[in-house]
């Protein structure tokens, strides 16, 4: 790993929510227009985020806002990772860790609704993490490695040979970016079934830690679409672009679902697409 | 403008309201209102709002569950009360259950007039709430400041 690397990796620190902000803020006046509305202000997030940091801070029990802040942590050094070129596995295992802290700080309290959302949070982990590490394992199999610069300066488009694996990476895609009809943990639209979920009981600071998370998480997600497209820069971000400009429509136009589906679903797509992309790449 | 205001997130409680607050109440979030364009969000859990927007005129079994709201909500955090009955109790002030209006439980800031109250009302009163929740953000912040010294 070179210092162009290292650079890269940092960088992400400050314009991985910069980033990550606008395309929240570009998120919800989509979603907005969608629905016949105006909408938000596109800096919308970052108010929200600056808001909750000048809220008072109420906790039940303080270990939740310990929980919250290594989530935080563990998702930016997820994605210095990813953005330095380090390793997928790494990267991957990260994520769930961060993810597991998240899990822990929503079990903090005894808020039914918080245990909820923390439970199906962990469905949610149980649902995507196979297609996720088929996804590093289908890199591999092309690439012969695991770090994302060999990914990324591998001749010809990896989509090309792994399309299954594509498809089903952004089928958990919708999860992990918390979009209907997968946002069974935390949404702003489940009051009568959830309060909140995940986030009932994070208030203020603790809250806009989970929310600075959050915008991290979306920059290293679409960062992995983008990997798919390696060789060719200006196709890869036209394929972002697309990809989340799917999202936001899927997000629109179905309801939430319970989580027996989406639990089943996510495999069998998992299954069907990753598991015999892998099986044919092996095959040929 | 600070981002407080930019940002204000309420949460909606019907304390005994005919329902007719209310629906007007959600009528400002349809498209043809759309209060999202201030970046106000219904947010339906205490622990995360800044505006309380309550309707109706308490009656004695959600004087409990009024007062757990408000206590909590963090500083700095607003009650707006929508419609007669919240600021006086309305038609209901002489029923033997009504308590005559949420200030009789909690601190109101703004109160909606209209029975029902009209979105554009409700809308002008949350925006007039704005303006409070400001002024108790900075006496919120000299407090601290005042604290540590």
């Amino acid at each position: 790993m070179d210092l162009i690397h290292i650079i890269y990796g940092l960088s992400f620190i400050v314009f991985g929510p910069l980033i990550g902000g606008i395309i929240a803020g570009l998120d919800r006046k989509m979603t907005a227009r969608m629905q016949g509305r105006v909408g938000p202000p596109v800096l919308q997030p970052f108010y929200d985020i600056i808001k909750l940091f000048s809220k008072e801070k109420i906790a039940v029990i303080y270990s939740e806002s310990f929980w919250v802040l290594a989530y935080l942590i563990f998702i930016v050094i997820t994605g210095m990772l990813f953005f330095a070129g380090g390793d997928l596995l790494l990267v991957i295992f990260a994520l769930t860790l961060a993810h597991v802290f998240l899990i822990l700080g929503a079990f903090a309290s005894s808020s039914p609704y918080a245990h909820i959302g923390a439970e199906r949070e962990l469905i949610q982990l149980m649902a995507i993490e196979p297609m996720v590490i088929l996804t590093a394992v289908g890199m591999y199999q092309v690439t012969g490695s695991f770090f994302v610069t060999d990914i990324l300066s591998h001749a010809g488009l990896l989509v090309l040979v792994l399309p299954g694996v594509f498809v089903g990476f952004v089928y958990v895609l919708t999860f992990k970016l918390r979009k209907s009809p997968f946002d069974l943990a935390t949404s702003h639209h489940a009051h009568q079934e959830l309060v909140k979920g995940l986030t009932t009981e994070f208030s203020g600071p603790t809250l806009g830690m989970y929310e600075l998370a959050h915008l991290y998480e979306i920059v290293m997600l679409l960062g992995f679409v983008y990997i798919f497209f390696g060789m060719v820069p200006a196709i890869g971000i036209l394929a972002v672009i697309i990809v989340y400009f799917l999202e936001i429509f899927i997000d629109n136009a179905t309801t939430r679902i319970t989580w027996q589906p989406a639990l089943i679903s996510a495999w069998i797509v998992t299954l069907v697409f990753g598991g015999l992309n892998l099986v044919a790449l092996y095959l040929l | 403008m600070s981002c407080l205001q930019k940002s204000p997130w309420i949460i909606h409680y019907d304390a005994s309201s005919c329902n007719g607050c209310d629906i007007e109440v959600l009528a400002c979030l349809t498209p043809l209102y759309d209060i999202e364009r201030f970046g106000i969000i219904n947010t339906g859990n205490p622990k995360h709002a800044d505006i309380f927007v309550i309707t109706g005129g308490v009656n004695e079994q959600n004087k409990v569950v009024v007062k757990n709201i408000y206590d909590q909500m963090p500083e700095p955090k607003v009650v707006v009360a929508v419609g007669i009955c919240a600021a006086s109790g309305g038609v209901f002030r002489e029923c033997y259950n009504i308590s005559g209006g949420v200030n009789t439980v909690i601190p109101v800031d703004v109160y909606v007039p209209g029975c029902a109250a009209r979105p554009e009302s409700i809308i002008d009163g949350i925006v007039t709430a704005l303006s409070i929740l400001e002024e108790k953000r900075i006496a919120m912040k000299k407090r601290q400041i005042g604290a540590v010294q």
